[in-house]
């Protein structure tokens, strides 16, 4: 089965359990977490394929700052944004930064899936491609495959 | 109440004006008044202080010459010479080519018997011995009588001189006409109302004055009043008009002359002078009562009007604070609605994802939990509309300079309109001016700001109306008239026409949002929105556009 591997990151119990919940019924392997940092520390333990994030969480570090260090770690992973209206200018500086796409609270799961299947296209067609290129090269120069990995990571 | 504080000014500003202003010109005017009045009357006590006492001096001298002429014939005759008929006759007619005003002459010995008589009576033989007036010439000398008619029934009065010669004494007598003196005193009653005449001690007219009265006869003035010399009295003159008196003491006391005049006569020229003056005095104080109630009407007008600019000024200063503040408010509360439901909505998905579930699917209340959640869904909805609505304005209120054609903006709001007014029967009409500049401006902010206004008109109508929306040139910016046939905006409402979430719609049918929303747009445009309402006539939205021109490429 083609599970995505999904991270939830939202400062809102309620929110977070519920929309974990209702994604893994649709059979999306997801995890939420509670903070940037938690989030962070996540990433560095397992790959993800999207990650769902809150831009405003007050008390810790913030949805942009958590994207950037997001797209240290796992390059290749998409990032969706979810925003109030206050803070659609950070959106915007965010999709600058990388991230897929963002969309309004609040969001209707359905258009949050359709959304979560576009970014994992996107991911999955930029690891197509990478993949390819990596197999270009391996053909090209057989002995330095290891390297490129290391360098990817 | 603020015309009460008006009118409390005007009256206040007006009452201390004129204080100011009447009390130095009705002091002067009265000071002048009773100066000029002092000195006035001063000065006709003086006039008719003279006239008093030359008369009086000249009858003094008409007697003293008579006597003394008289006491000059009886000093240089001998009795036994002076009773001759023929000498006696002589020396009468020395004494009036002389003098004059002598009737008759005669000698009266010391018996009292008339010794010789020459004039136009019978009186020879009468004896005078009992007469009072013998026994006063014959003890002092001299006498003059008063005036009385006596026998003769014409006023006259008598000298009488003694003459001592020897042991043996007698009396020349001479009767004088009255009228004689009695016509130099008229000489003294001048003007309209002048008097003047002689009383003797008791009272009694010795001459014929002017006015009511006859010889002889008592008159009114009281001369026990009239001290030594000459005195001034003022009085009535029985007919309740003040009278000036002058009397003048003459024959030894014996007789008072009396000059009087109306104090109204003598001041008549006074009196002109005075009513020029207030005249004069009563334009002065009409012209500056007017003069100052104007002027302070016209102030207190002006203090009013500007004070009620200031106060529209502070109005119009207040309502935009207050807009901001509770946008910035409405924003921010609505903000925090979002999280809230957000979760609502993923609690709700999560039942319904849950009663997809096999068993729950069996269950009887199946279809109305289903239906409940449907319901919950679609309220989300409507308040993540109004959410949406507030929070996406405030994103876009960064404007974008494009080129704008009003005309053609309001041409589109319009035909977007277009369908929604023909279903309620409004016709909308439109009077656009001819070559109205490009502008600098952000149209679709513009095109909401028309999108508001026309649809509020078309729900003000209701059914079977129309709308004018009229655009033209106004100096350095461009206005658009929208004209509804309306209900128009009842008083209580206008102040509240352009608050957020205000609204008079039906629950769930408008946000209150619109007006504000074009407000501050217009605001933030750097242009202006306002309107005039008319209930009954309908409503029209005056929207302000700076024809800001856009650069040149």
């Amino acid at each position: 089965m083609d599970l995505f591997r999904v991270l939830v990151v939202d400062d809102e119990t309620d929110f977070l359990e519920t929309l974990v919940n209702r994604l893994k019924k649709r059979n999306v392997d997801a995890i939420g977490v509670l903070s940037g940092e938690a989030a962070i520390e996540e990433m560095k333990k397992q790959l993800f394929d999207v990650v769902i994030l809150d831009v405003k969480m007050p008390g810790g570090m913030d949805g942009i700052e958590a994207l950037r260090e997001m797209k240290k770690i796992q390059p290749i992973c998409e990032v969706i944004l979810l925003t109030g209206h206050a803070s659609v200018e950070t959106s915007i500086e965010g999709m600058k930064l990388g991230a897929f796409d963002y969309l309004l609270k609040p969001v209707r799961l359905e258009d949050l899936v359709i959304k979560l299947g576009q970014a994992f296209e996107k991911k999955d067609s930029h690891e197509q491609k990478i993949r390819g290129a990596r197999i270009k090269q391996l053909m090209r120069f057989p002995g330095r495959v290891f390297d490129q990995e290391k360098e990817d990571s | 109440m603020r015309n009460a504080v008006y009118t409390g000014l005007r009256r206040k500003i007006t009452a201390i004006t004129l204080a100011v202003s009447l009390a130095p010109l009705v002091t002067l005017g009265a000071t002048i008044y009773y100066q000029f009045s002092g000195m006035y009357r001063d000065k006709i006590r003086e006039q008719i202080y003279y006239r008093a006492r030359s008369q009086a001096g000249a009858v003094d001298l008409f007697l003293k010459e008579r006597t003394a002429i008289l006491a000059a014939m009886a000093d240089t005759n001998h009795f036994n010479d002076i009773v001759q008929e023929k000498n006696l006759s002589t020396i009468f007619s020395i004494m009036n080519q002389r003098a004059g005003a002598f009737v008759d002459l005669g000698v009266i010995d010391i018996g009292g018997r008339h010794a010789a008589y020459i004039g136009p009576y019978e009186l020879s033989g009468l004896n005078y011995y009992q007469q009072p007036w013998f026994g006063e010439a014959m003890t002092k000398g001299v006498f003059i009588s008063d005036v009385y008619t006596g026998f003769r029934k014409i006023p006259h009065f008598v000298i009488a001189v003694k003459r001592q010669e020897n042991q043996h004494s007698w009396i020349l007598r001479a009767t004088i006409d009255s009228d004689v003196f009695g016509a130099s005193i008229k000489a003294a009653q001048v003007g309209r109302t002048g008097d003047a005449y002689i009383i003797n001690r008791e009272g009694y007219y010795q001459t014929r004055p002017r006015f009511a009265g006859e010889i002889m006869e008592k008159s009114p003035v009281d001369p026990s009043l009239f001290g030594g010399g000459t005195t001034i009295l003022e009085g009535g003159n029985g007919h309740g008009k003040p009278m000036l008196y002058a009397g003048s003491w003459l024959n030894n006391d014996k007789w008072l002359l009396v000059v009087s005049q109306e104090i109204r006569e003598e001041m008549a020229s006074f009196y002109a002078t005075r009513s020029v003056e207030i005249a004069i005095m009563l334009a002065g104080i009409l012209a500056i009562v007017v003069v100052t109630v104007l002027t302070t009407g016209v102030t207190v007008k002006r203090l009013r009007e500007s004070d009620e600019r200031i106060d529209e000024l502070n109005a119009q200063l207040v309502q935009s604070d207050k807009l901001a503040a509770l946008g910035k408010m409405a924003a921010g509360v609505a903000h925090e609605i979002n999280n809230p439901l957000a979760v609502i909505l993923q609690k709700t998905g999560w039942i319904e994802d849950l009663l997809e579930e096999e068993d729950l699917a069996q269950s009887k209340s199946y279809e109305e939990l289903k239906a409940s959640i449907v319901k919950i869904e679609e309220h989300v909805e409507r308040a993540r509309k109004v959410v949406h609505g507030m929070l996406g304005y405030a994103r876009k209120m960064e404007p974008r300079l494009e080129d704008v054609d009003v005309n053609e903006t309001i041409r589109q709001t319009i035909s977007l309109l277009g369908n929604y007014a023909r279903i309620n029967n409004i016709e909308i009409k439109t009077d656009f001016a001819e070559e109205l500049p490009i502008i600098a401006g952000d149209q679709s902010q513009l095109q909401q700001v028309f999108l508001n206004i026309i649809s509020n008109a078309i729900d003000a109508i209701g059914k079977d109306g129309y709308i004018v929306v009229k655009s033209q040139r106004n100096g350095p910016s461009i206005g658009v008239d929208i004209t509804d046939t309306g209900p128009g905006i009842p008083p209580e409402r206008k102040k509240r026409v352009f608050d957020p979430f205000y609204t008079t719609k039906d629950p769930g049918k408008g946000t209150g949002l619109g007006l504000w929303i074009s407000y501050t747009i217009m605001k933030k445009m750097g242009g202006d929105i306002s309107f005039e309402t008319e209930a009954g006539k309908g409503t029209t939205f005056t929207i302000k556009i700076p024809a800001v021109a856009p650069e040149k490429k």
